[in-house]
Order: C-alpha cells, then sequence, then structure tokens
C-alpha cells in the first residue's frame, strides 16, 4: 500500500496570520490518520489547502502521486479525495433522498446525463447508504429540518454516496449525541475497511480518534508539532503542553 | 475636466450608497430616483423665486426626513432579509416615486437656472461653467464634513458600530432601529444635495434616475465599502469616462456605455478572482 | 396521473383552447398572458429554481423579437429601407412569404438568443448573488440602448413588423391566429420545463441554489448546467419576442424590446407572486399579475405605476412565498409532503 497523500512543506498564510507554516505529513492508502491540535493551529486551514478551496503560498501536495495544489475544487473531487464540513454543509430545500441522488459519484456527471431521469439503483443506493448512516426514517424530510448531528450524518453519507478514494472529515463526532458515537466510531472503521477508503481525521475527541486512528500528526501554532502512532502521541508531553496552553 | 466635476458628484451619490449597503445591507435602486427629488426641491425653490444654490441647505433637510419616512415604513421591514429583497423593493419605491414626480412636476426636462456664468481657464481655451465648480467644491464640502461627522459624532461611531457587528451593537446599547433610520436618512440627504447640484448643472426628469443609481453601485464596487478617496477617485474616473464616451461615441450611447462599463467590470473581477478561487461576495 | 391533475391539466387545456370563442374581445390580453407566463417560467429556471436572480433575461426576449422580423423582411426586401421608410408603405409580403418568414424569423428567434446565452454565459454567470442580479440589469438595459442606436433595425424609432396578408381573412383570422400560437408556445415550454425539473438537471440546480460550493467540492461541473439553464431560457424567451413583436406589430427598443425596467422586472415579480421556484408558482403568479395590471392599466392610469411600485413591495414584503408558498404551508398534504411525525421526531439509532 502506497502513500496517497503526501502534503509537502505546505506554506499558507492570511494577511499577517500564518496559519500553516511548513506543514508535512503522509498518509497510507487504506489507513486511518488523525490530526489534532488546540483550537486555531491550523487544521481546517490544511484541510482547505489540501482540497483546494484557496491555493497555498509555497510547497506541494500529492495526491496518488499527482500534484495537485493548483487545481481547483471540483477537479479535486474529481479525482476522489473530498471533504466534510466543521459547520455541516448540505442542501436544506431538498429532502435527504434527493441530496443523496445528487451526490452521486462523478462519472455519472457527463453530458449525457444532464436530462437523464434518476435511475433506480441510485435511488436504491441511496436509500441503503441513508441506512448505513441511521437516517433511512428521515429519508423524505427536508435536510434543513435536520438536527446538526443529523445532518453530519446526512454529510457523511452524501460523501460515501459519492465514492470517494479519501475523505477528510472535519470534526465528525463533534455535535453528536454522545450515545451515538460508538456507532459512528464503528461505522467509520467500516467505512475504512469495507468501502476501503482512506480518512484523515481532524478530531477534538481523544477518545474517538485514539480508537480510530492508525498514525497521528500534531499541529500547533500553524506548525506540524508531533507525529506518530497514537500510543506516542498521548504520552508525547509537547502535544500535552500544546492542549494545555504552555508555551 | 467635465469629466472630473461630474464624477466628484456622482461619488457623492455612491458615499451615500455605500453607506447604505455597509451598514444595512441592503442596495436601494431608487437611490437615482432619491436624487431626483431632491433636485426637484431645488427647483422648486427657483419655480418660486429662491435662488437654488439654496437647495444644496433646504434639500437635504427635506430629503432627511422623506428618508427616515421610507425606511420607518418599507425599508425597516426588509433591512434584516436577503439582499435581494431589499432590491425588488427599492425597485418597486423607485418606478412608484418615478410616477410621483411626474404626475407633481410633469414630464418635461426642467433645469433650475443659477446665472452663475463661467469662469475661462488656460488663456480662453477651456470654458468652465462656475455651476459645475460650484457643485464639485459644494460636492467636496460635503463628503470632508460626512467623514468627520462619521469619525467624531456620536451618531457617526454608532453608525460606524453597527455596520461592523449589528448585534454586538445592540448588546452595547446601541439603538440599530434609530441608527439605521440615521443612516438611511442621511443617504437621502446626500441624495438631496447631488439632486440640487444637478438642477443647477444639468437637467432634471422624473425617469432619468436609474443611471444615476447604476453609477454609484458601480463606483462602490470599485471602490469597496469603506473607504472615501477611493469612491472620489472612482467617481472622477467614472465621470472622466462617461465624457469620453460621450464624445467618441455620441450622446445615444453615453447611457450604454455606462452600462456595459459596469458588466465589463464585474465580469473582469470575476475572472481574476476565479485565479484565486474567489468569487465575489 | 392523479385525479387532481387531470382535473387541473384539462381545465387550463378547455380554457386555452376555448378563450378566442369564450371571450373574444379578450383575445389579446390573454395571449399576452400567454407570453408573461413564459417569462415567468423560463425566469424561474434561474431565479427560483437555481437562485440566480436575473434582472436581464429579457435580453433574450428582445433579441429574439428582432431577430425574428429582421429574417421575416430581410429574406424578401433589403431590411435598411424598409425600417427608413416605414415598412409596409413600399413593400408588402404575399402570404406565402408572410409564413416562410415567420416560420424562419420564429426559428431562428429561439436559437440565436440560445446561443448568445451559451456565450456570454460563462462569463455572466461566475457572478453570484447580487453582482448577478446587477449585471444582468446592466445587460439588459444596455442592450435596449445599444439597439436604440443601430440604423439597420430602426434605431429608436424601432421598425414595423410585416403586415398580416391581405386576402385570407382578416384581423379576426390574424388574431386567433396568434393566440393559438402563444397557447401552443407556452404549453411546450411548459411541458419541456415540467421534463427538465423531473431529470438530473433539476436536481443539480436545485443544489446550486442551496449550497453551491457543496455542489462544486463534491465535483459537478456547475457551470455546464447554469449555461445549459440559461440557453433553455433564452430559446423560449426568444420566441416569445418573436411572437410578441408580430402581435402588437412595431417594436421599440426600450419599450418593447428590451422592456428591462417593466417586463425584465415582471418576471420577477410575477415568479414571486405565484412562488419561487415551484412549476405551477410562475403560471398562476403571470395571471395573478397581469390581472391586477391589467386593472391598474384600466382604472388607475395616469397612477398606475404607482399601484404597480406598491404592490411589487407589498408582495415582495409581505408575500414572499409567493401563493405556492402560502398553499404550502396551509395545506402540506395536498403537495405530497406528509412526514410522518413519527420520523420526524425520531430519534436515530446506530446498532
Amino acid at each position: 500500500m502506497g502513500i496517497i497523500l503526501e502534503v509537502d512543506q505546505v506554506y499558507k498564510h492570511f494577511g499577517g496570520v500564518k496559519a500553516n507554516e511548513n506543514v508535512s505529513l503522509t498518509v497510507e492508502e487504506g489507513s486511518i490518520v488523525g490530526l489534532i491540535g488546540p483550537n486555531g493551529s491550523g487544521k481546517t486551514t490544511l484541510f482547505n489547502s489540501i482540497v483546494g478551496t484557496h491555493p497555498i503560498d509555497q510547497g506541494s501536495i500529492y495526491f496518488e502521486g499527482r500534484e495537485i495544489s493548483a487545481l481547483p475544487v471540483p477537479a479535486i473531487a474529481k479525482l476522489g479525495l473530498l471533504r466534510t464540513f466543521q459547520q455541516t454543509r448540505i442542501y436544506e430545500k431538498l429532502n435527504c433522498i434527493q441530496n443523496m441522488l445528487v451526490s452521486s459519484k462523478p462519472e455519472n456527471d457527463t453530458v449525457y446525463n444532464v436530462f437523464a431521469k434518476i435511475p433506480e439503483e441510485l435511488t436504491e443506493k441511496s436509500e441503503n447508504l441513508l441506512k448505513f448512516v441511521g437516517l433511512y426514517q428521515k429519508r423524505n424530510l427536508r435536510a434543513g429540518d435536520l438536527s446538526f448531528g443529523q445532518q453530519k450524518l446526512l454529510e457523511l453519507a452524501m460523501a460515501l454516496m459519492n465514492e470517494p478514494k479519501m475523505l477528510l472529515l472535519d470534526e465528525p463526532t463533534a455535535g453528536i449525541n454522545p450515545t451515538l458515537i460508538n456507532g459512528i466510531i464503528d461505522r467509520l472503521i467500516k467505512v475504512n475497511k469495507e468501502f476501503g477508503i482512506t480518512l484523515l481525521v481532524i478530531e477534538h475527541n481523544m477518545r474517538v480518534i485514539m480508537s480510530l486512528a492508525q498514525k497521528m500528526f500534531c499541529l500547533a501554532h500553524g506548525q506540524l508539532l508531533a507525529e506518530g502512532t497514537p500510543e506516542e502521541i498521548k504520552n508525547d508531553h509537547r502535544v500535552i503542553d500544546a492542549y494545555l496552553g504552555v508555551q | 475636466m467635465d469629466g472630473i466635476l461630474l464624477g466628484l458628484l456622482f461619488a457623492l451619490i455612491a458615499y451615500g450608497m455605500a453607506l447604505q449597503w455597509g451598514v444595512m445591507n441592503i442596495i436601494n435602486i431608487a437611490q437615482g430616483e432619491l436624487v431626483i427629488m431632491g433636485g426637484y426641491i431645488a427647483y422648486f425653490m427657483y419655480t418660486a423665486g429662491i435662488h437654488p444654490a439654496f437647495g444644496i441647505i433646504v434639500s437635504p433637510i427635506i430629503m432627511y426626513f422623506v428618508g427616515w419616512f421610507l425606511y420607518k415604513s418599507i425599508i425597516n421591514r426588509v433591512v434584516e432579509r436577503d439582499l435581494f429583497i431589499s432590491i425588488l423593493a427599492t425597485f418597486g419605491i423607485s418606478i412608484l416615486t418615478q410616477q410621483l414626480m411626474n404626475f407633481v412636476f410633469g414630464a418635461d426636462v426642467v433645469v433650475a437656472q443659477s446665472n452663475f456664468g463661467t469662469t475661462l481657464l488656460f488663456d480662453d481655451s477651456v470654458t468652465l461653467p462656475n455651476a459645475k465648480i460650484f457643485s464639485a467644491l459644494v460636492s467636496i464640502v460635503f463628503a470632508v464634513a460626512l467623514v468627520l461627522y462619521m469619525k467624531k459624532s456620536r451618531l457617526g461611531r454608532a453608525i460606524r458600530a453597527t455596520s461592523q457587528n449589528p448585534r454586538a451593537a445592540k448588546i452595547l446599547g446601541v439603538d440599530t432601529e434609530k441608527v439605521y433610520a440615521a443612516t438611511f436618512g442621511i443617504n437621502a440627504a446626500l441624495c438631496g444635495v447631488a439632486g440640487s447640484l444637478i438642477a443647477i448643472t444639468f437637467t432634471l426628469h422624473p425617469y432619468v434616475g436609474l443611471p444615476y443609481t447604476v453609477r454609484s453601485f458601480m463606483i462602490v464596487i470599485i471602490a469597496g465599502l469603506g473607504n472615501l478617496p477611493a469612491v472620489a477617485l472612482s467617481g472622477v474616473g467614472l465621470g472622466v469616462f462617461e465624457e469620453f464616451a460621450d464624445y467618441i461615441l455620441g450622446t445615444e450611447f453615453r447611457i450604454a456605455a455606462v452600462f456595459l462599463l459596469l458588466v465589463v467590470i464585474l465580469v473582469y473581477r470575476r475572472f481574476k478572482l476565479s485565479k484565486k478561487r474567489e468569487y465575489l461576495k | 396521473m392523479s385525479k387532481n391533475n387531470i382535473i387541473i391539466y384539462g381545465l387550463i387545456l378547455v380554457f386555452g383552447i376555448g378563450a378566442p370563442f369564450l371571450f373574444p374581445a379578450y383575445k389579446l390580453q390573454i395571449s399576452i398572458l400567454w407570453i408573461l407566463t413564459i417569462l415567468a417560467l423560463t425566469w424561474d429556471i434561474q431565479g427560483g429554481q437555481m437562485g440566480y436572480n436575473s434582472f436581464g433575461n429579457i435580453l433574450f426576449f428582445g433579441i429574439g423579437m428582432y431577430v425574428c422580423s429582421s429574417v421575416q423582411i430581410g429574406m424578401f426586401f433589403p431590411l435598411s429601407e424598409w425600417t427608413a421608410s416605414g415598412g409596409e408603405k413600399t413593400f408588402l409580403h404575399t402570404t406565402s412569404q408572410y409564413f416562410e418568414g415567420f416560420t424562419y424569423g420564429l426559428i431562428l428567434a429561439g436559437i440565436i438568443p440560445a446561443i448568445v446565452a451559451a456565450l456570454i454565459g460563462y462569463g455572466i454567470l461566475g457572478l453570484r448573488g447580487h453582482y448577478f442580479a446587477i449585471c444582468t440589469l446592466g445587460i439588459g438595459i444596455a442592450a435596449g440602448e445599444i439597439a436604440g442606436g443601430i440604423e439597420l433595425i430602426g434605431a429608436g424609432q424601432g421598425m414595423t413588423v410585416p403586415p398580416w396578408p391581405k386576402g385570407i381573412g382578416g384581423t379576426e383570422l390574424r388574431s386567433q391566429f396568434f393566440y393559438y400560437l402563444c397557447f401552443l408556445t407556452v404549453s411546450i415550454t411548459f411541458l419541456v420545463i415540467k421534463w427538465i425539473y423531473q431529470t438530473r438537471f433539476g436536481l443539480v440546480l436545485n443544489a446550486i441554489r442551496d449550497n453551491e460550493d457543496k455542489a462544486e467540492a463534491m465535483g459537478i461541473h456547475t457551470m455546464r448546467y447554469k449555461i445549459i439553464g440559461w440557453v433553455v431560457s433564452a430559446f423560449f424567451l426568444g420566441i416569445a419576442g418573436g411572437l410578441m413583436g408580430n402581435m402588437i406589430g412595431y417594436i421599440e427598443p426600450t419599450e418593447i424590446a428590451f422592456a428591462g425596467s417593466t417586463y425584465g422586472v415582471f418576471m420577477v415579480l410575477m415568479a414571486i407572486l405565484g412562488g419561487k421556484g415551484t412549476l405551477w408558482g410562475p403560471v398562476i403568479g403571470a395571471a395573478v399579475f397581469h390581472i391586477f395590471k391589467e386593472g391598474f392599466w384600466t382604472f388607475f392610469l395616469g397612477w398606475q405605476y404607482v399601484a404597480l411600485g406598491a404592490l411589487i413591495i407589498v408582495i415582495v414584503i409581505f408575500f414572499p412565498e409567493g401563493i405556492m408558498g402560502w398553499l404550502r404551508e396551509k395545506y402540506p398534504h395536498r403537495f405530497g409532503e406528509v412526514v410522518d411525525e413519527a420520523d420526524r421526531t425520531a430519534q436515530v439509532e446506530l446498532t
């Protein structure tokens, strides 16, 4: 299994703020990698850089060996690299099934399909994935009427609908009812093992990320602070200091 | 030369437009109509025997109340909503006032004579109607006065606070209702001044408001929302451009040139931003 | 098709076909109603379904109008002479010439605006929100001003369209002919739009409206859909323009063809009044609006725009969801929006 994502010495600033400074990391295909760090350490900015939301100032980003830092968001999405958002992004006025249908994989988005009727298999697939995240009962509800946690699940399902090769998850369990978190962990593991999707996960919930990830990276003040296995990171005093705010 | 003087006038109207957009997040399609209304006030004074130059004092006062009234009756229901709603609502106001003015003042093109005479410059090779110089000076004076007012006075500071963060301002005790009403009133007053100046230097007509609206919109998008010097500069730039277009393409295409320039600027901006993977918000 | 739907379609069909006989004095009015309905329906593709409020769709209407007449005339006579001389006084179309010209005119009236939409779409549809709105407003008005300066098509005076050929029935037949042509066009427009909304196209348009960034982030070619939508609108708008120009009898650049400050905005209002983003909203909105407008012009002449302005303000402030929106809220079950209370409140379970 090779390296599917490589971030190489990436710099990104906004005005005077150095959001990412000389950040490098690699993700092995088929693995689950965690990205942690206190608030403001540049995690979401890094996600945005990887996925093409903004151009980076310096450095390179490689997905499956291909340099993607100059590509716009839709092109990167078509290569199979997707992300979910901290503040959920779904189509509020459409119902859950419609949200799913419109998220089908990019190969479906051809010129010939523009006026095609929605095929049965797509509807079936949508329903199955909604069942997978536990939203089947709510499939006819408007997405905008769902609770925050439910919207997060929908967003996850929509990403799966798109059949990506790698998924960047931005705080997937934030805002989710704690009783559901174990279920989420199970599903993410399934997504990784059975669907074969590589995961890079930003998380604040240490229990969650420790049980998911095989490798972890910790950011602080825009820079890479530490990397290693969950065990190593847990015991790394620099990481502990960063969270406790000790300079 | 003409263009510069004209441009300063545009800048004044644009500043009012920027004020409302920045503070209340509304785009006022009826801006041009407010200007014309202000102009008719000056014209009315002229027909009543008073020298229309006094319009620059009377008109803003009356227009302030007009603006305040418009706010209380219509605009306040539109403020906290979608920008697009404000476009439609103010469009309604604009066609309503167009016909009202037509009814009250008739459809003829009118001018308020100021009899200011002309100045000759550069060895008699350039003639400048003094009325236009007067307009330019008045525009500058009012613009500067406004900026000072916004910086120093309580209301000015309240307005600036509200534009940055309405909720925070409310919590800190600013009466946002009053601020909004005042802002709209100030905008109307600015239009009043501009209108009186237009009454003396150009012509008035009930249906000639829209181009003024478009010009001020253009200036705001070029110059941004905050910045008076940028607004002034863009205003002047636009004024000069218009005079050129008039000269080269002929008067029939003057308005078309203005609107097309708007389209060109927006599309150019869009392509430049898309390189940075952003878009105009 | 459900029983209710059949009844509704049936009633409209009966009304549509029978109106010239039931209300002969109002033929022209109802023809214009059909044209207005096309305006509202096509606007809603951008405005209601996609969230791009265009104030410039009138551009295509005007282009279609001018193209149609220019073809009708230009096929047989020198266009510049026609416009210079006031048309019918010096040139007369024979019956076959008239219909031949009209046919080609209408076809091109649909195709040329569609091509224009495709060409300018990439630049203009890249703008969002109010920038798109005002930019399109600028285009609509600029087009009118420019057309007013082109001598070939009559400049500010505009041009007359070819008159109805003598010898085949008089004004009766003419108005019936145009009436049915309008009804046919609006029916086709409605059915085509209804169909495309049920395909992937409809879903993507809605996705763009609800969250364009998300749609792009999921790999959708949003620009493709935006342009296709505009092309469809432009096509039907162009044909509507060609019909309108011929019905009215003459074309004037800023008031009739590129009527940006009137019809250009009316199409927005009709769609909002009836219910943005719904299929029937624009249809209902056009009907209600037309009735109000005719009422204002008849009873408030001299004040009609004051009344209209007031109506706009009232609609926009108190009725932004439109008639369909209001109906949907009152009778959700009639719209298939039944959602089980149990489903709504159920907890999500992940076992």
